[in-house]
C-alpha cells in the first residue's frame, strides 16, 4: 500500500487511495479535491446509512466514520505515510441532524508533534457555516 | 441482549468493514458505529417513557487494534440518567470485557413520550 499511496500522490491522484479501503466503499465515502476548498471527504447519500428512520438521519457512527476519514485524508496529504494512520482517540460532537443527503468534511491540523497529531474536523451538508458534526482526534504518526 | 440500563451487541467481522487493507483491521468507523448503537440502545432502555434518543457527543479511545476475523462485542451501561440527558459508558471487545479494544463515554439526549404515550416528538435527533 505504501507504494500505491506514494505513487498515486505523485500523480496528483491522492483521492484514488480511498478506493482501496473496503469500508469507505461500503459507506460511500469519497475524497474530493475542490478547487476552492482543497481536499474534502464526502459521504454520499445512501439509504443504508440511515440510523434513525423516524428522523431520516444518518447513523451517528457513520458520521463518525466520515470525520475520521477526513482526518486520515488530511494526514495522507501532509505526510508521506506508508499506510492508514492509527487513531488514538476521537471525540465527536453531534451538532445538528445529519439528513439523508451528501455530507462533506474537512480536517485541520491543530498540533503536529513528533509522534502524535491532533486534528479538528467539521462536517456539513448544504451550508458550511452550519456544521452537522465536529470532532477532534489524535493519530499516531509513527 | 439487553436489560434496563445495560446492553450487549455482537458484530461479526466482514470484509466490507476493513479500513486497512494491508493488516485487515476494521475501520475506526465500524467501532464508532457499534458503540454509538449500543450506547443509544442503553439510553432507550433506561426508562419506559423514552420516545427518542440523540447522541450529543461520543468520545472513543482506541486501546488496541481489533483482531481481523474475530467478532466484536459492544457493551454499554448507564452511568447516570437525568430527565433530559443520559451519561453512558461502553466498551468494545472480542468476548473478554476485561480486555477491551476500545472504550467510550457517550452523552445522549433523551426525549420522553407524552403522558398519553400517543405521539412521538418532533425529530430533533442529531446522531
Amino acid at each position: 500500500m505504501h507504494r500505491s499511496i506514494q505513487q498515486l500522490k505523485s500523480e496528483g491522484r491522492l483521492c484514488d487511495v480511498v478506493e482501496m479501503i473496503p469500508y469507505a466503499q461500503f459507506l460511500g465515502l469519497e475524497c474530493l479535491n475542490d478547487p476552492d476548498l482543497g481536499l474534502l471527504a464526502v459521504l454520499r447519500q445512501r439509504p443504508t446509512n440511515i440510523g434513525n428512520p423516524i428522523a431520516q438521519a444518518v447513523h451517528g457512527g457513520v458520521v463518525g466514520a466520515l470525520l475520521e476519514h477526513a482526518a486520515i485524508i488530511e494526514l495522507w496529504n501532509r505526510f508521506d505515510m506508508e499506510t492508514v494512520p492509527k487513531t488514538v482517540n476521537v471525540s465527536i460532537d453531534y451538532l445538528r441532524p445529519c439528513r439523508n443527503a451528501d455530507t462533506f468534511a474537512q480536517a485541520q491540523m491543530i498540533r503536529q508533534g513528533r509522534r502524535v497529531a491532533n486534528l479538528r474536523v467539521e462536517a456539513w451538508q448544504s451550508d458550511r457555516d452550519k456544521p452537522v458534526a465536529a470532532a477532534h482526534a489524535h493519530f499516531l504518526l509513527a | 441482549m439487553s436489560e434496563p440500563g445495560r446492553a450487549l451487541m455482537r458484530l461479526d467481522y466482514a470484509d466490507n468493514q476493513v479500513g486497512n487493507p494491508v493488516t485487515g483491521y476494521v475501520h475506526g468507523g465500524v467501532i464508532t458505529t457499534l458503540l454509538d448503537t449500543v450506547c443509544s440502545l442503553v439510553a432507550m432502555s433506561a426508562s419506559p417513557s423514552v420516545a427518542m434518543v440523540a447522541t450529543l457527543d461520543l468520545r472513543i479511545d482506541y486501546l488496541k487494534p481489533a483482531k481481523p476475523g474475530q467478532p466484536l462485542f459492544g457493551q454499554a451501561a448507564v452511568d447516570k440518567e437525568t430527565r433530559h440527558v443520559a451519561f453512558i459508558r461502553g466498551e468494545a471487545h472480542h468476548g473478554d470485557e476485561d480486555d477491551p479494544v476500545a472504550h467510550c463515554a457517550a452523552t445522549i439526549m433523551i426525549t420522553e413520550r407524552d403522558d398519553d404515550g400517543a405521539s412521538l416528538p418532533q425529530a430533533e435527533g442529531v446522531g
